[in-house]
């Protein structure tokens, strides 16, 4: 098995040659990015068709297991939804009567809307990231869609994350849960700003992600309170739905508050989210 | 020899796969098997520094280009890991369990180590002790459950591919 020739060169000058190569590209893409370079691209064209592939075995699978879901349970559920369906008729009936009185009001002001119906693209995710320390995912919509670096993703009803990184059919997209994620938000009741920022040890002990510097000097916040993307963020557009707050304290200036926030996002769960195609100006 | 090196460069890009949708579905608690510091490791103590060295270096590759901001990172980590394995290729052999286990279970809380050196310390999380104990022990005790459920397999996989090449070389003789 081992045939040396005379010319082999000893592996460990290759390590040391290799780790200092590497090292020097660490120290370069921390200063410039590289997200454009063509192997991309190239990366790109060879692992998403694969990736899907194999993501599509797994929904099927899922899909699946769901059918057998215990006929009992679903005539239950049936029950209890047709009841659900009276009272949502009636409330809905209500809640049209307040609409349209809302649409006279605003008419009258000449108010513009004020959360314009955004331009959005649905993608699937592909693939997570393979270590247990940061919380990024692809998903199968690229440039070649008009995905660009830091478009807002949303799933459901809140904010999921932000592009991080586009190749030509695929994209990495950092959940706000992520360890590295930091949100400009606020409280949407007392309208005092925060910094919302992904924590792995919270997240992993408690599943929630932390608030900071939060200017509450009334001490109006509370548990509960509505967190959103703030309208003075430079990559988030204003009134994402982050999460509510789970716990709160008082930081040792007396001024600040800071605490954790259950967010809105299932992460466990999560197969397709929604992209913004609006980017913050 | 070539031969060798595209054959666990392909089966390399089948693990990273299945590493990112599969083995992510089979988290518990959070927590998913590292069966790319798996096979990183194997190939290491089966077949000695350079292919560990090779196999690492693609691995850490694909990782940083579609999962880390900072090119180069995980190259390096599993670097190590494919040459700090293959080190001990002369005392491997196969009928013995016991180090292979011991080399991927080191391997992995290695990388947990350098993850949270490179990537945690320089942004003062310093929370070692929780980090520990609620991501580095349960992936690593994971990851050898993983190990002694597929080791026997993966191992006749590989050699049989080697008798398969040895056969091929002798014709060429």
């Amino acid at each position: 098995m081992k045939r040396k020739t005379k010319k082999s060169i000893p592996s460990r000058y290759i390590l040391i040659g290799l780790t200092v190569l590497f090292l020097c590209c660490i120290l370069f893409t921390y200063k410039f990015d590289f997200n454009d370079s063509p192997i991309n691209t190239i990366t790109g064209y060879v692992f998403v068709p694969i990736q899907k592939g194999i993501d599509n075995i797994g929904s099927w699978i899922y899909n699946r297991t769901q059918g057998f879901k215990d006929i009992q349970e679903v005539v239950e559920e049936n029950e209890s939804l047709k009841s659900q369906i009276n009272e949502l008729t009636a409330e809905n009936s209500k809640l049209q009567l307040e609409h349209y009185e809302y649409l006279r009001l605003l008419e009258l002001v000449e108010l513009d809307k004020k959360y314009p119906d955004y331009e959005k693209v649905a993608a699937r995710i592909i693939g997570k990231d393979p270590g247990n320390w940061f919380n990024t995912f692809t998903i199968d919509k690229g440039t070649n869609d008009g995905i660009k670096e830091d478009m807002n993703v949303i799933a459901g009803s809140g904010l999921a994350g932000i592009v991080s990184d586009v190749g030509p059919n695929w994209a990495r997209v950092r959940a706000v849960i992520d360890d590295s994620s930091n949100v400009s938000a606020m409280d949407l009741a007392t309208t005092d700003l925060c910094i919302v920022a992904g924590d792995l040890q919270s997240m992993s002990k408690k599943q929630t992600i932390l608030f900071k510097n939060m200017s509450d000097s009334n001490g109006d916040s509370k548990v509960g309170d509505q967190i959103v993307t703030s309208n003075i963020s430079s990559k988030f557009l204003p009134g994402l739905l982050v999460g509510y707050i789970s716990s709160i304290q008082k930081d040792g200036n007396n001024l600040t508050v800071s605490g954790e926030i259950t967010p809105v996002v299932d992460f466990e769960h999560l197969e397709e989210v929604l992209i913004i195609k609006q980017l913050k100006e | 020899m070539i031969k060798r090196y595209v054959a666990a460069a392909v089966a390399l890009v089948f693990i990273f796969i299945l590493q990112c949708t599969l083995f992510k579905a089979l988290s518990l608690a959070g927590i998913s098997p590292n069966i790319l510091v798996l096979y990183t490791a194997s190939i290491g103590f089966m077949r000695g520094k350079k292919e560990g060295m090779f196999i690492g270096i693609l691995a850490g590759l694909l990782t940083d280009l579609f999962y880390c901001d900072v090119f180069g990172i995980n190259v390096l980590i599993f670097m190590y890991v494919g040459y700090i394995n293959g080190v001990f290729n002369k005392h491997f052999f196969p009928e013995d369990v016991r180090l292979p286990l011991l080399l991927i279970g080191a391997s992995d809380l290695i990388y947990g180590g350098a993850m949270f050196l490179l990537r945690f310390v320089f942004r003062s999380k310093l929370a070692l002790g929780d980090y520990f104990l609620s991501i580095m022990l349960p992936e690593t005790i994971y990851t050898v459950l993983f190990a002694i459920i597929m080791f026997k397999p993966v191992y006749s996989v590989i050699s049989k591919f080697d008798e398969i090449e040895k056969r091929s070389s002798k014709k060429f003789v």
